[in-house]
């Protein structure tokens, strides 16, 4: 697939879960199964939405327990394809609309996917001041570098001398490093995996669900068609290597971090970084406990009186 | 006899007043610095009037100033109603010589300056045309106070002067002084009370002669007195808004302070985001969430969302937005006012996207639009623009208080399991979707998209030639909808005349003291106020072919083709060559006398030619 798609969306036919939640199994693959994915045939996005079923069903989500939020782009089409509340929003801006979610709605995890162009090009002031102010929610980047809907140009990751539409000599400017990026930010949880190894994708998700605050995961996810071959050198069964991050790695050491960040690709796959400092969901919370507390016992109404009283 | 809160008690305080020293009203400009503490004056005089069980109001203008820099504050007090600020002063108060030099000419003839001697050289050529009044101010209320305090209480002392020249009610002042020092320590409430007292003692009666306000109509509920702002952000508390999301930028700023400082109180929260385009973004996503949330900004700010708030048109998602506008394009006129968003409030986003635009016309009236923009926004699924200015946003008015249980709504969505979700449901009579909130269980097992992309009624994107077609008609068919059920609004003056004013926002008081005054004067002349702007109501042609000329007054310019953002929607909309704009944009509000000279013009060819 490359520009908008047009095809109907496919039926899927599920079974409604029984009433009671006590008698409600986990879901299958076919009840969160949606249209069928427009991507083109042996796209890495395939396999981050198989693995995001799979999480669903080992950690028995129900549908209306999740929201799956994306912005615009090939992986952006993801809340499409699943059974679930999404949504589709603007380019770049799927991490805000999803602070809103997540910030009004506590009972509900608030997943996010997308492109490096929307994550780090048109969305990076966003994933900057989501990061920092730890906002609960996880955000999977597929990193393909290069714009894929729009077919091939330059995309902030695109390493230098890979040659895009917009770059017909190879890219020139210096690419950004999502890792580098996300634990400079202030993100408390950083991880990068790859759309060849699923149990390694599976794994990530699930630590970046179960951190209490921003989990951040770089999915590298080929773009069959506008940049092949693009991540093989950490394929082995493309002749690369899959290292994961040594075990003696201290994920709290943020220097540490960097520094395995700074490896040149295909570096280590695993969690650079994880911290556990409050989320803005609980700071926001701890404020309304405060200020509620100077007003106890008092209606809406009766609130508001209280200011107008004072403005008399 | 009822006790007036305005006037002193009667009794011994207070004084004998010669009916012609009786006044109606009176319009107070002081103009100083702005570490005087001017506009705290001007505070005063409002709550004094808002508390007062007499139809008294108050008007005020309060030009945003940086800090230390010139600055004025204009008070109109009055038994009646008070439409403006007034467009010459009664009285200035010039506490230097530069507020002397630059404000003597908002005085009108005859009027009283009142100034400080110890910093003002009166200038010989306008004594014939002014009453000069000479106190030395500053170096009275060091003595006053006393110590080290140097001249910090003058605006303390000036209310003292202003209450013995307007007669006003002193146990009333002495307790808001006390109310608003109460916080610091005794010291400074004793000061304040010093110089205030200092103030009311001085033999000002030996200098010029003083007034008294006349009785007026007692009121019915307790009157509260704030800025547009203010009542704007209470509104949206009142109508259950729980979550908002903005970006700093003036006059808007009031606003977000205001609702972080106090949505939390209600369990809700205000984000101050990175930009424009997150706080929409955040505010769509917690209105996705189920409860309809608020964002706003000025000019350049409203640009930034332009995208988002095409999404929520898009995918219907409910969305109030607040812009408080100012003069642009650009950084423009970051403080003065102008009606000039109009176009990007309706028209603002590409392709085809209707959506609500209101605009408020009074301090009470953002109150009570705020509330009904969250109600609409609701109702139709729809994002709503709010159209305020500078000059509401700032000024003070007072108003009846509300009645809190009764406008105070809860909006918490219901999360009860559903059968089936059709948000985009093309069967639907009036074209509202119906959004099922992310928690919902929906029993069927398909679960809607919410999506920026030309859907299906499921919410799956297709771009099928017919169900574009229908999609659109349908967002545009609610609005339709709404349009019907609008009231039509109401001629104010005869439904038949010369000339009909048309007009806006905030510029409602000087249209409508325009139209009295024309009226004293013998013309034929009426107004008429849309607070709808779009859709707009329907039946407007029938109001107009009551006049002969239509005027669409203004706060902006008359663009390429000669007519106003209003004026030319009108046009547009009737195909009507009898309306015609009355513009300006010099960032201020409209003096009373400047749309009476226009209509002086348009009257005058009116009668020459009654058939235009
Ligand atoms: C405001 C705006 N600008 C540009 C576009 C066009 N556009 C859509 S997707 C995209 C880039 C997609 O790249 P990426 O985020 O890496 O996603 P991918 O397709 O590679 O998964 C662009 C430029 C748009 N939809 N909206
Ligand atoms: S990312 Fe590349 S391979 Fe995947 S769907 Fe888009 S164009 Fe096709
Ligand atoms: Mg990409």
């Amino acid at each position: 697939m490359s520009a908008i798609v047009v095809d109907p969306p496919t039926e899927t036919l599920s079974t409604a879960p029984p009433d009671s939640l006590a008698e409600r199994k986990g879901l299958t693959k076919k009840e969160i199964a949606a249209d069928h994915p427009t991507w083109c045939p042996g796209c890495g996005d395939f396999s981050v939405l198989a693995l995001y079923f799979k999480l669903i069903e080992k950690r028995k989500l129900w549908h209306e327990q999740i929201t799956t939020v994306a912005g615009i782009g090939c992986s952006s089409r993801f809340p499409y394809f699943v059974q679930a509340h999404g949504v589709h929003f603007i380019h770049g801006r799927a991490l805000s609309f999803a602070s809103g979610v997540s910030l009004s709605r506590p009972d509900l995890h608030v997943f996010v996917f997308g492109g490096d162009g929307d994550a780090f090009s048109i969305g990076g002031n966003h994933f900057t001041h989501t990061a920092r102010k730890n906002i609960k929610l996880t955000y999977v980047v597929m990193d393909n570098w290069v714009y894929g809907l729009t077919k091939k140009q330059t995309s902030p990751t695109s390493p230098k001398g890979f040659k895009s539409k917009t770059d017909l000599w190879g890219a020139i400017d210096q690419p950004i490093n999502p890792m580098k990026q996300a634990i400079s930010a202030g993100a408390t949880f950083v991880a990068r995996t790859t759309h060849t190894n699923p149990n390694h994708v599976l794994q990530m998700m699930e630590a970046a669900m179960d951190h209490d605050g921003f989990g951040f995961i770089e999915c590298l996810s080929e773009c069959v068609e506008f940049y092949p071959g693009a991540f093989d050198p950490s394929n082995p069964r493309k002749g690369g290597v899959f290292n994961l991050v040594p075990k003696e790695h201290d994920v709290t050491d943020e220097i540490a971090a960097y520094r395995l960040a700074n490896e040149p690709f295909p570096g280590y796959f695993g969690v650079f970084y994880q911290q556990q400092r409050p989320t803005k969901n609980r700071l926001e919370a701890k404020v309304n406990e405060d200020a509620r507390q100077r007003v106890p016992g008092l209606a809406d109404w009766q609130i508001l009186k209280q200011s107008f009283d004072r403005m008399k | 006899m009822s006790e007036s809160i305005l006037t002193a008690p009667a009794g011994e305080q207070r004084r004998a007043i010669p009916p012609e020293q009786r006044i109606k009203e009176a319009v107070i400009r002081l103009a100083g610095n702005s570490q005087d503490g001017i506009q705290a004056i001007g505070g005063f005089l409002a709550r004094l009037a808002g508390r007062s069980e007499q139809e008294v109001m108050t008007f005020m203008t309060i030009p945003s100033t940086i800090s230390g820099g010139p600055s004025i504050f204009q008070v109109r007090l009055g038994s009646g109603e008070v439409l403006s600020a007034g467009d010459e002063a009664d009285m200035l108060v010039a506490f230097y010589q530069h507020s002397y030099d630059q404000h003597l000419n908002s005085l009108r003839k005859g009027g009283v300056v009142l100034y400080d001697s110890d910093h003002v050289e009166a200038n010989p050529e306008w004594q014939q045309d002014y009453r000069h009044v000479g106190v030395a101010i500053s170096s009275l209320t060091v003595e006053a106070i006393g110590g080290t305090a140097k001249d910090k209480g003058k605006n303390v002392f000036v209310l003292g002067l202003l209450a013995k020249i307007f007669d006003l009610n002193l146990p009333r002042l002495e307790q808001l002084i006390r109310e608003r020092f109460g916080g610091k320590s005794d010291s400074v409430v004793n000061s304040a009370l010093s110089s205030f007292h200092a103030g009311y003692a001085f033999s000002i009666g030996d200098l010029m002669e003083t007034f008294a306000f006349a009785d007026s109509q007692k009121r019915t509920r307790p009157q509260v007195v704030m800025n547009g702002n203010e009542a704007l952000a209470y509104g949206l508390i009142a109508a259950g808004v729980r979550f908002g999301a903005g970006y700093p930028i003036t006059p808007w700023s009031d606003i977000m302070e205001l609702l972080r400082r106090e949505l939390p109180k209600y369990g809700g929260s205000f984000i101050q985001c990175e930009d424009e385009i997150a706080s929409v973004a955040m505010a769509l996503g917690a209105s996705y969430g189920g409860r309809v949330a608020v964002t706003g900004s000025s000019g350049p700010g409203i640009s930034l969302k332009a995208e988002a708030i095409g999404w929520g048109v898009m995918a219907e998602v409910p969305l109030v937005i607040i812009d408080v506008q100012r003069g642009g394009p650009s950084t423009g006129l970051p403080t003065n006012v102008e009606q000039s968003d109009l176009n990007i409030a309706c028209f603002g986003g590409h392709g085809d996207s209707p959506r609500v635009v209101l605009a408020p016309a009074s301090v009470e009236d953002c109150f009570y639009t705020a509330i009904e923009s969250v109600n609409l926004a609701r109702k139709y699924s729809v994002p709503v623009i709010l159209l305020t200015d500078q000059a509401i946003a700032t000024r003070i008015e007072a108003f009846e208080e509300p009645d809190f249980a009764a406008v105070c709504q809860d909006i918490s969505p219901d999360l009860s399991p559903i059968p089936d979700a059709k948000p985009y449901d093309l069967s639907e009579a009036l074209g509202v979707p119906k959004h099922a909130a992310p928690g919902t269980r929906v029993l069927s097992g398909k679960y809607p998209i919410v999506t920026g992309l030309e859907h299906d009624e499921l919410g799956h994107p297709s771009a099928s030639p017919r169900l574009h077609s229908q999609m659109t008609a349908k967002r545009r068919r609610k609005l339709q909808a709404l349009a019907r059920s609008l009231p039509r609004p109401t001629v104010y003056g005869p439904p038949e005349g010369h000339v009909l004013l048309v007009g806006w926002g905030s510029t409602q008081g000087p249209i409508r003291e325009a139209v009295d005054r024309a009226r004293a004067a013998g013309d034929s002349v009426s107004a008429l106020h849309i607070r709808y702007l779009n859709p707009l109501p329907n039946g407007l042609e029938e109001i107009f072919s009551g006049f002969h000329q239509i005027l669409v007054v203004e706060l902006n310019d008359e663009g390429l083709y000669g007519y106003g953002q209003l004026a030319a929607m009108l046009r547009a909309r009737y195909c009507d060559a009898r309306i015609q704009g009355v513009n300006k944009c010099d960032g201020l509000t409209f003096k009373v006398k400047e749309i009476l000279a226009v209509l002086q013009n348009k009257l005058a060819a009116s009668k020459a030619n009654p058939k235009i």
